[in-house]
């Protein structure tokens, strides 16, 4: 947690995980920081082009949040979303063609790294504008409502986007209609290159919320039960009607902006502290302590991930590029 | 099917009132569109038949309830919003240009995008600069909309309806300065066609004329004019802007040889150039004179009604335009 910045707790009964579940939780960050890792590796062999924004350091909030949900549930996510797509399922082999501009890419190489696209898992968009999602899960989320079906939507963004008006708008919406949304805010103190005390007159974005009479939680984005814990109440009051929940994860990008971004403007002991609370370690010495899980197990859940993560850019790079002899009046227009 | 008079303003009506009735996945949000009817009573009746669910009033806040919509329709709704004002479409440019007119496309044509967004604009209401805007260029050049321009109760109908039932985002832009005006609609119709391009409203041999929205009334006048000198002009409404066919245009010309295109927009930018550049593509050996484009000066609306009035291409513009290039 940054300093000064206390975890706020939701008067909401918790929902327990079991072990094998805290297990597969760190699996399940595991596997997206395995992939991220060879993306970076893809990029600099020259198979990711243009730009890639990687979410090393944020996997507990993918993970968290994607564990309280139902395969009938709404996600909106941000052009940093390779996490939460993994984390609800999109195929790694699509993700990755999707990355190199593959015809077998999830979105036939049409949108990129910043606009993985799943619609069948409830993935309903990534945000290339920063705070474009906002509105976007409120309409997912009035349509919900309207079905009647106990359904939510999730919508990821990043500090930055609390600065920008469609946020506003966004939560004002979410509340005076009391829409089943979670607006889930990874704050990594960073918009870009700019610390968030250059941009924002406070650190603790729930104050946000509070400006719309909205329940907000503030978390550890660092601690994947606490992210869980967080959202699975916020998620079944969203389900009977209870209206929208502001959840601010205080996390850290363990690398820059983008790819060319060397984040040079950062404090080395901010950093420091930071990766000493890399989600992974902490969730592994819970998971240890706790007796759930020895080293060499974790050890061979890596190596696996990484291997699995290797395999699918593999077979996603001998994949045909996609082509210009395609269809691409029927993909504007139906 | 019944044919009846009825204003542009209650074509409106009629349309959005069937397609509701016929799909329950539709439903319209805007500014006081509820139990108001709204500003223009251009959604009267519809919050008493389809409740508050359906016919929703949201805040003043463009880009979130334009931006719900995308995430309406990608979850199986089919939204209706309306902008009260078409000079408002800025205040959500960026839900439009780059998520509702994109998504498809980005996502390898996997989802539809079956969203109208209904925006109300034009001059000759004394409404001044920022209120008196058609907003027809403003996203001619992004792929992934249609954009249609109604000039009568029966086009405000059928475009209204065919945007509905269109699996694409549809940007209708109606005017204000229409909203009262009367002619004959067949309503009741189950399944109109989108219009595809423009349409001949008056056939003739001298000149082609063509216009939009309020200025489609003025270039018929105009051409009432040019009749009483013995001067026989075609008079076509554009219809669609997005995508923009000229084929109908091309052929117009090759027959009248002459080309007259009015506007209500500003000068630079407008859509008439696009016609224009068009047909000289297209028909350049049959032009007997240069394309003349008739549009607003390159400066914003004035408030005072002498200058307004001053501003909007009149019938005697069009018609002296017409014989300077005879």
């Amino acid at each position: 947690m940054a300093p000064g910045s206390k975890a706020t707790k939701s008067n909401e009964t918790p929902i327990p995980l079991t072990s094998a579940e805290r297990v597969e939780l760190y699996r399940t960050m595991v596997e997206i920081r395995e992939f991220e890792e060879q993306v970076q590796r893809s990029y600099l062999e020259g198979l990711v082009h243009g730009t890639t924004h990687l979410c090393n350091g944020h996997e507990a909030v993918s993970a968290g949040v994607a564990k309280a949900l139902r395969p009938d549930d709404y996600l909106s996510y941000t052009y940093r979303g390779h996490g939460h797509c993994l984390a609800r399922g999109m195929d790694a082999e699509a993700a990755f063609a999707e990355l190199f501009g593959r015809e077998t890419g999830v979105c036939g190489g049409l949108g990129g790294s910043m606009h993985l696209t799943d619609i069948d898992k409830g993935l309903i968009g990534a945000f290339g504008i920063v705070g474009a999602g906002l509105p976007v899960a409120v309409g997912a989320a009035l349509s919900a409502q309207l079905a009647g079906k106990e359904q939510v939507c999730v919508c990821f963004f990043g500090d930055g986007a609390t600065n920008i008006g469609a946020f506003h708008e966004a939560m004002n919406l979410a509340q005076v209609w009391k829409l089943p949304v979670i607006f889930v805010c990874e704050n990594n103190l960073y918009g870009e290159f700019t610390r968030i005390d250059h941009t924002t007159p406070y650190e603790d974005l729930v104050i946000r919320a509070r400006g719309y009479a909205m329940e907000a939680v503030l978390v550890d984005g660092n601690d994947v039960e606490a992210v869980y814990a967080a959202t699975a109440p916020a998620v079944a009051r969203a389900r009977g009607g209870g209206g929208p929940t502001f959840i601010e994860c205080k996390t850290y990008r363990h690398r820059g902006h983008s790819r060319t971004d060397p984040a040079k403007y950062r404090d080395p002991a901010e950093v420091e502290a930071w990766l000493k609370r890399d989600p992974l370690l902490l969730h592994r010495k819970v998971l240890a302590d706790d007796g759930l899980l020895g080293d060499q197990e974790a050890e061979a859940m890596i190596s696996e991930a990484r291997a699995a993560a290797k395999a699918a850019a593999d077979r996603a790079a001998a994949a045909s590029w996609a082509s210009a002899d395609q269809d691409f009046m029927a993909k504007t227009y139906v | 099917m019944t044919t009846r008079e009825m204003t542009y303003r209650e074509a409106i009506v009629a349309a959005l009132q069937e397609e509701m009735r016929h799909d329950s996945r539709t439903l319209i949000m805007g500014e006081d569109i509820g139990e108001s009817g709204g500003p223009f009573k251009t959604c009267q009746g519809l919050y008493e038949e389809f409740g508050a669910a359906r016919v929703r009033d949201t805040p003043i806040a463009e880009t979130g309830f334009v931006g719900a919509a995308l995430g309406l329709a990608l979850t199986g709704y089919r939204p209706i919003v309306e902008i009260m004002f078409a000079d408002f479409l800025g205040v959500c440019f960026d839900q439009i240009v780059n998520g509702i007119a994109k998504h498809r496309f980005m996502s390898g044509g996997k989802v539809d995008i079956p969203i109208v967004i209904r925006a109300i604009g034009g001059a000759g209401l004394r409404f001044a600069a920022q209120h008196s805007q058609t907003a027809e260029s403003w996203m001619m050049s992004v792929p992934g909309l249609k954009i249609v321009c109604p000039s009568s109760p029966a086009e405000a109908y059928g475009m209204l309806k065919a945007a509905i039932r269109d699996n694409n985002p549809v940007l209708v832009l109606e005017h204000k300065a229409l909203l009262s005006m009367k002619g004959p609609v067949e309503t009741g119709v189950d399944d109109v066609e989108m219009p595809t391009g423009p349409k001949i409203l008056r056939g003739g041999a001298d000149a082609t004329i063509v216009a939009s929205l309020a200025m489609v009334g003025k270039a018929l006048a105009a051409a009432d004019q040019l009749r009483a000198e013995g001067i026989e002009a075609e008079v076509i409404d554009i219809r669609t802007l997005r995508p923009l066919n000229v084929d109908l245009i091309c052929d117009s010309v090759r027959r009248t040889n002459i080309l007259v295109v009015v506007e209500e927009q500003a000068r630079t930018g407008g859509w008439s150039s696009n016609v224009v550049a068009d047909v000289v593509s297209e028909a350049f050996d049959y032009l007997d004179a240069p394309p003349a484009r008739i549009t607003l000066p390159d400066h914003p609306m004035p408030y005072s009604p002498a200058l307004e009035d001053a501003m909007i291409p009149s019938p005697e513009t069009i018609a002296a335009t017409v014989k300077s290039l005879l």
